[in-house]
């Protein structure tokens, strides 16, 4: 395999006494998808910051496209792209304005900017408001804008804080496709996230991370599975049958059946495929109508719940230091 | 060649970001800072509709009340008014840096591959240029009241430089306070106590001469003191000759106001770099 785009080796970052980030390692081939797992306050937001050079590793080091974060900041710089946590760009000018601010500063050629404006425009759907200051913008339109300003200059690497944080969901699934097209296209990404149906949508590999330290890592599938096997869920159509279907069911699996009589749902951990056919079989004969039938695997919030005893979006950290 | 092959052609070639060179990087973000006066025209009623209303407040108001011996108290007025529209730059940059810096703006230029100085230098900038506009408006309204610049063009001019010199080292006032206040309430809070109260202890609004002793003194060292007093040298319009008894930056108002403008520069500028770095880094 080829050299990791992004590394990061042991970093640490410690405010006073506080440690936000506590030895946290990774590596991300190029042209995939990365994601940081974990809670307000967990330490993400820190670990992108050193990584894209805006706060110094108290200790550990950290590549991006082959250059030392602390060596050669100015070459990390020009390989890599930042949308941060709030959309930072500026209110008072318009999305094409905006654009135009960072490619000049970039130092990139004025025609290519204009030619590039006009196509990030267009692939974010914003060619209409393009001329609209940035302040009449809605929350999604904000955030395209956001990222296409960190796309000007075609980096090599994006890094992007929390990108969905406050979009309602349909923006949600939008920015999402457009973060697929450019991992297409070649980019490597590196998105922090709260919410674990975004890293299970997006990311190639993870890591959950909390109180500053790695807890877990793998793909999102290994993750689910590291927290037990599918389980057989069955909905019958009748609340009457549901202690019948019960029954059925336990003679299936060897766990505890979970009832839960009001939704007229019934879960039993540890199923496979043939005991989902054999209790599909039973269920027939005994003549009970479903309304539902299948195998689920935990979602990546059992397995959050399983690793770190809270959920996801609580905080893990009251004390947070915001840095 | 096609439209197609050039758009590609394009695509290879462009991408090189080793940073623009610093001129143009300064000068992109003063555009981007001149927008936003553009974009809200009331930015800049601290330098116009402010110092006007003060002109004619003091110069109406208070002018029948206060004689300055051998001048017309309202031309006599405004180069005090000039020197506090000046010193008010600080304000200026405080606001403009504390705002980038609460909203982001700041870490999002600092991820770029650019000099970071020129963060602060195009500050300063913008904030020269804003009061500048000001200096502009108030010498057409001082036209209007009788203001005149009486002592030939290179006279005329050194107060204009002398003004804008002590501008710039207000404006490390400025980054220092923006960049170690936390919101703008608490920028506006300290400037409002601080700046405004500095401005009036001085000669900008009224004779030194008849202030109660301790006052005097105090109001004779301030460098709003030395400023508005060389303007008014150099523009004829100063009344009646210094005190043989007021103390030395009178009596040399230029040289007062360098050696003010280089001490605040010397003593302030490695705080505010200090404060900035602090700031903006981790």
């Amino acid at each position: 395999m080829s050299a990791p785009v992004i590394e990061a080796v042991d970093l640490v970052k410690k405010f006073g006494d506080f440690t936000a980030v506590d030895g946290v390692s990774f590596e991300v081939p190029q042209g995939t998808v990365f994601g940081l797992l974990g809670p307000n306050g967990a330490g993400k937001t820190t670990t992108v910051r050193m990584m894209t050079t805006l706060a110094t590793p108290t200790s550990g080091s950290a590549r991006v496209a082959g250059h030392d974060v602390v060596a050669e900041p100015e070459a990390v710089r020009a390989s890599m792209g930042l949308t941060a946590q709030a959309a930072t760009v500026d209110d008072l000018l318009t999305g094409r304005e905006n654009l135009r601010l960072i490619g000049d500063l970039y130092g990139l050629d004025r025609r290519f900017v204009r030619t590039r404006t006009d196509e990030l425009l267009e692939r974010f759907s914003l060619t209409d408001a393009g001329d609209k200051i940035v302040k009449e913008y809605s929350g999604g339109m904000r955030r395209r804008i956001d990222l296409a300003v960190s796309l000007i200059a075609h980096p090599a690497v994006l890094f992007l804080d929390e990108p969905t944080t406050g979009l309602d969901p349909r923006s949600r699934v939008e920015l999402w496709d457009v973060l697929r097209d450019l991992v297409r296209d070649g980019t490597t990404l590196l998105l922090t996230t709260q919410y674990l149906d975004e890293a299970d949508q997006l990311a190639d590999r993870l890591v959950v991370i909390d109180h500053g330290r790695i807890i877990a890592e793998g793909t999102p599938l290994q993750l689910k599975n590291q927290s037990g096997a599918a389980s057989l869920v069955v909905t019958v159509s009748r609340h009457d049958e549901v202690e019948r279907a019960a029954d059925l069911l336990r003679g299936v699996v060897a766990g505890d059946v979970h009832v839960d009589a009001d939704a007229r749902k019934l879960t039993a951990p540890g199923g496979d495929v043939s005991a989902l056919a054999r209790i599909a079989a039973d269920l027939e004969s005994a003549g009970i109508d479903v309304d539902d039938l299948g195998m689920q695997r935990p979602s990546l919030d059992d397995v959050f719940l399983a690793l770190t005893g809270h959920k996801a979006e609580e905080s893990s950290n009251q004390e947070e230091v915001t840095a | 060649m096609s439209a197609a092959t050039e758009a590609i052609a394009v695509e290879r070639s462009a991408p090189k970001p080793q940073g623009a060179g610093m001129v143009r990087q300064v000068l992109t973000l003063v555009r981007r800072n001149l927008t936003h006066i553009k974009r809200q025209p009331e930015m800049l009623t601290d330098v116009t509709i402010q110092p006007i209303m003060f002109v004619l407040l003091f110069a109406f108001v208070f002018g029948g009340s206060i004689q300055i011996p051998g001048v017309d108290y309202k031309a006599w007025l405004l180069p005090g008014i000039m020197a506090q529209t000046i010193a008010f730059s600080s304000f200026i940059v405080a606001i403009g840096l504390n705002t980038d810096i609460g909203k982001g703006m700041v870490d999002r230029l600092r991820s770029l591959p650019i000099q970071r100085s020129s963060i602060l230098i195009s500050r300063s900038l913008s904030a020269i240029i804003h009061s500048s506009i000001g200096v502009a408006v108030m010498s057409v309204t001082g036209l209007f009241i009788g203001w005149r610049i009486n002592e030939g063009i290179a006279k005329g001019l050194l107060a204009y430089g002398l003004l804008l010199l002590f501008g710039f080292a207000m404006i490390w006032v400025g980054i220092l306070v923006g960049s170690a206040m936390r919101s703008i309430e608490a920028v506006n809070g300290l400037m409002f106590t601080t700046i405004f109260p500095i401005t009036f202890l001085s000669n900008a609004f009224a004779r030194t001469d008849v202030m109660p002793a301790w006052l005097r003194t105090i109001a004779e060292w301030n460098p709003i003191s030395s400023l508005a007093q060389a303007m008014r040298d150099n523009w004829g319009i100063a009344g009646i000759p210094v005190r043989a008894d007021a103390p030395w930056p009178l009596h040399h108002p230029e040289l007062a106001t360098l050696i003010w403008s280089l001490a605040i520069t010397l003593v302030v500028a490695p705080l505010a770099l200090r404060a900035f770095n602090a700031r903006t880094t981790d």
